[in-house]
């Protein structure tokens, strides 16, 4: 073993071969939904990805909007005027489908893989979803409950909670500030409900279709278009009103008495997708805790073995990004531990990153972006969310030469603005009895209850 | 639906030659992305760790992240992400694994990394020490601080098998595993980590000669040591019902394990897929059995799966093994309502069959969920890399669709008749420290 490395012993890296460019073909039909058509060789497996707009109107409807879309999103499958729900499984099944439908607080995401046969039926019973779901009565208040069952689950995760909180307290009164529905709001659905959200919501304009397989784009718009003509309802798509970070000072502690294990949690604004600041954002979020190599990592991992899994993070919504710190740290050593991590935000903020930190994030950024898009289900999931926040394909290739041209200058000056603790809100989940007297020897502490065991 | 099955074996030939120092290579080279896939596969899982050592496989997974001969800690991790790559290592029932994905021009850098801690990883106090806490954090994270931790994949064993090898906690006592020493982690090097007790499996864009050249260059140096035979994990089938009752004081509502002793995964190679297809009628989707029965129909389940192997890979585990029936349910329903359903849709198939067209539609799903797994370069290496291990045959994993869409209606009927009721292993969870 030795204390360093001897580079002349490690085979150098190869010439690097040409990444191939996805090629997409977009077409805008006459309802007004945008489809984007991959076509790429490989397993004989079609993507799809639909998706549709799905903000809350404003703070106020946020709750019951939230509840509804939760409950919506298994409902939809209950049935069509021309299918049962066994006979819409069925349907699926038989061409190598499941259809999941989830909502997020931007967009409802209907994904699917199917054998290559199955375009055209699967189309058909996506035109019927879309135009003629019934939300019958007594299976959607079976659903509901389902919903309501399973979001107290979901709620008892530390990790939920602590997801939660972090919300509640960036977001204030932005529907961002609500991840899951109350339990009231939920049974308070009913299929009446359903019906009018769909009607109002789930509209072409504004929505994506995205296709991914050994297609080819003009025969396969064709099918779309005609598979999906009947879906003519009209309306504006909704999108989140822009989203003001409240950043309250001090710790927030959300008591989980009992806990073995405290949930650290930091998070602030970033640049959005389209700000020229992000390229350098993301690469100093690499150096700082975005993976293995990073610097969180080794002083709170492999140095002092606090934790397991820290990590930090760039995530894009629709009417805001953010930069999110997360570890998961032995009870005892809570205080230590975010003691050690905003150590670590004071140095990417004070002092440049080497020139060798800074050229393995940028290889690794590239080389992950390649192999998340290298299959057909990571590429409809990376064009589809580009495409949902009103970009272009070709957005990757040009963030790919910005991300090259980045300096350890800009690094250090983006870090300053974006990576300083004083920028981030803190919430962390555990034993208040056991980490809020060390904690506050940090900065200013509250302590709230955990509203599920309260 | 069964050609894909057979394009996808013809589409990924398979390479295989072994060193002298008895190291098993495996090459699938497809070269339609630059990508490409390095895993090497250990012969030893949780299964084979020494009682009073629970938890030692996976704590000496974490040990050869920790540097190696000419590699310094934390630089595995470096070289490899540096290069535009991932890694990660895992820890199964009957196999350790270590792998990355890399652009296909630092192959040669990953084969390096492997062979030098192949040959010798760095076991220090230090790096013990320190990698017995991040263990243990991992223990606390995925089981102690959440709800349904340990359910069922660390209790039903417990109680559905005999032996230590089948019944221990893989994870690892924290007693055990602080109780840890080098000494140990060198035996256990020494014992398991030779060359040839391992698989190393390439995929992806890659030349096989110069490859070749390049593992003879990298591996051929490591040492050979004897190999110990591996010890069998079958054990006699139960004759009787096993119950336990676990307490969850986490967890918000009550939960419910069926496990049920399926046929040998690899002696008895043809019935076992009957019972893997069994699983997928049971469970995969809304048009399955048990989600229209118990969810749908009934409404006393909030959520149920059906799985083979207890981490849900039926390809790669050898025997003893299980199907297990896994329902979340309210508590307002009786554990046993829930149970005799189960029992119930399991003789409806024992006792009626499945038709055609069902068995058709489900192994259209089955085939679609295996090219999609097979899609990433990765995934397709893993796989030939287990089958190599498990099964003897790479080839395996490319002829798993083909295998499965052959797989007959009275093969399914078959495999329900095995899962007798009276012979179940059934864990109940209580849920004791939520709101209701």
């Amino acid at each position: 073993m030795t204390a360093t490395l001897d580079y002349s012993l490690v085979p150098p890296l190869g010439e690097p071969r040409p990444q191939p460019v996805p090629e997409a073909h977009e077409t805008t039909l006459p309802n007004g939904l945008r489809v984007v058509v991959v076509p790429r060789p490989g397993v004989p497996l079609i993507e799809l990805r639909l998706r549709v707009p799905f903000a809350a109107r404003t703070a106020l409807a946020a709750g019951e909007h939230t509840a509804r879309g939760a409950v919506l999103s298994g409902a939809v499958l209950l049935g069509t005027g021309a299918h049962d729900q066994a006979g819409i499984a069925e349907l699926l099944q038989s061409h190598g489908a499941e259809l999941s439908i989830s909502t997020d607080p931007d967009r409802l995401l209907f994904a699917t893989t199917m054998l290559p046969g199955g375009l055209g039926p699967v189309l058909g019973l996506l035109a019927e979803l879309l135009t003629d779901a019934t939300y019958p009565d007594g299976p959607v208040e079976g659903e509901r409950d389902r919903v309501a069952e399973r979001i107290a689950i979901a709620r008892s995760q530390p990790g939920v909670i602590a997801r939660t909180a972090l919300a509640a307290r960036r977001y204030g009164d932005h529907p961002y500030a609500i991840q899951l529905p109350d339990d009231h709001l939920v049974m308070a659905v009913d299929g009446d409900a359903l019906r009018h959200l769909h009607r109002e919501r789930v509209l072409p304009a504004g929505s994506s279709l995205v296709l991914v397989g050994d297609l080819d784009p003009r025969a396969v718009t064709d099918v779309v278009a005609s598979a999906l003509a009947p879906w003519s309802a009209t309306g504006h798509a909704v999108e989140a009103p822009p989203a003001p970070e409240v950043r309250p000072p001090g710790i927030d502690i959300v008591d989980r008495p009992g806990a073995v294990q405290s949930n650290l949690r930091l998070g602030g604004p970033a640049p959005g997708r389209t700000d020229p600041a992000l390229p350098a954002v993301r690469l100093a979020n690499m150096i700082f805790g975005g993976y293995f190599s990073s610097r969180l990592v080794e002083n709170i991992r492999e140095r002092r073995g606090y934790t397991y899994s820290p990590r930090s993070s760039v995530d894009h919504q629709a009417a805001g990004s953010s930069f999110l710190v997360e570890a998961d740290v032995a009870t005892e050593v809570t205080g230590p531990a975010l003691l050690e991590t905003w150590y670590e935000l004071g140095r990417m903020a004070l002092t440049p990153v080497t020139d060798a930190e800074l050229d393995g994030a940028r290889r690794y950024i590239l080389g992950s972006m390649a192999l998340s898009t290298a299959t057909h289900a990571g590429l409809a999931s990376t064009l589809s969310a580009l495409i949902g926040a009103g970009l272009p394909a070709e957005w990757l290739a040009e963030h790919q030469r910005a991300l090259a041209a980045v300096t350890v200058e800009e690094v250090q000056d983006v870090s300053r603005r974006y990576l300083a603790a004083e920028a981030l809100t803190a919430v962390i989940v555990g034993d208040a009895a056991r980490i809020a007297e060390p904690l506050g020897a940090l900065a200013p502490v509250s302590v709230a209850e955990d509203q599920e065991t309260a | 639906m069964t050609t894909a099955g057979a394009e996808l074996t013809l589409r990924h030939p398979v390479e295989r030659f072994t060193l002298d120092n008895g190291l098993r290579v495996v090459l699938a080279p497809d070269r339609s992305v630059p990508v490409v896939a390095v895993s090497v596969f250990y012969d030893v899982g949780m299964r084979n760790e020494p009682e009073g050592r629970t938890g030692f496989a996976h704590l000496f997974e974490h040990m050869m992240f920790q540097g190696s001969a000419n590699v310094p800690k934390m630089e595995h991790a470096r070289l490899v992400q540096a290069a535009g790559g991932t890694f990660n290592g895992s820890t199964h029932q009957d196999y350790t694994n270590y792998f990355e994905a890399l652009p296909a021009e630092a192959l040669e850098r990953a084969l390096f990394l492997e062979a030098d801690r192949m040959a010798a990883p760095a076991i220090t106090e230090e790096n013990l020490r320190n990698q017995i806490d991040v263990v243990k954090e991992e223990i606390r994270v995925n089981v102690l601080n959440r709800p349904y931790g340990a359910f069922p994949w660390l209790q039903l064993p417990q109680i559905a098998f005999d032996s230590f090898a089948n019944t221990h906690d893989g994870y690892g006592s924290f007693v055990d595993l602080e109780s840890s020493t080098v000494d140990d982690a060198t035996d256990f090097f020494s014992r398991y980590y030779a060359p040839g007790n391992a698989v190393l499996c390439i995929g992806g864009d890659l030349d096989v000669a110069e490859t070749e050249r390049l593992i003879q260059r990298w591996f051929g140096p490591v040492a050979a040591r004897p190999v110990q035979p591996i010890p069998a994990t079958g054990e006699p089938l139960p004759t009787e019902v096993r119950t336990a009752v676990v307490e969850d004081a986490l967890a918000p509502a009550p939960a419910l394990a069926i496990g049920w002793r399926v046929p040998d995964p690899i002696g008895d190679f043809d019935s076992y897929l009957g019972t893997v297809l069994l699983a997928e009628v049971l469970s995969e989707g809304d048009a399955s059995r048990l989600e229209r029965r118990l969810v749908h129909d009934d409404r006393i389940a909030i959520a149920q799966s059906s799985y083979v192997g207890l981490f849900g890979d039926p390809f790669d585990v050898r025997d003893a093994t299980l199907l297990t029936t896994q329902v979340h349910h309210p508590a307002a329903v009786p554990v046993d309502r829930v149970r005799a359903a189960v029992n119930e849709e399991i003789l409806r198939v024992a006792t009626d069959g499945v038709g055609a067209d069902e068995l058709g539609r489900v192994q259209a799903r089955t085939e679609a969920q295996l090219l999609r797994q097979a899609d990433s370069v990765l995934g397709r290496t893993l796989g030939f890399a287990a089958a190599e291990l498990v099964h003897g045959r790479a080839e395996l994993a490319g002829e798993l669709a083909a295998r499965l869409a052959a797989v007959t209606p009275d093969q399914v009927r078959d495999a329900a008749r095995g899962l007798d009721p009276d012979t179940a292993a059934v864990l109940e969870l209580r849920a004791t420290g939520g709101r209701r």
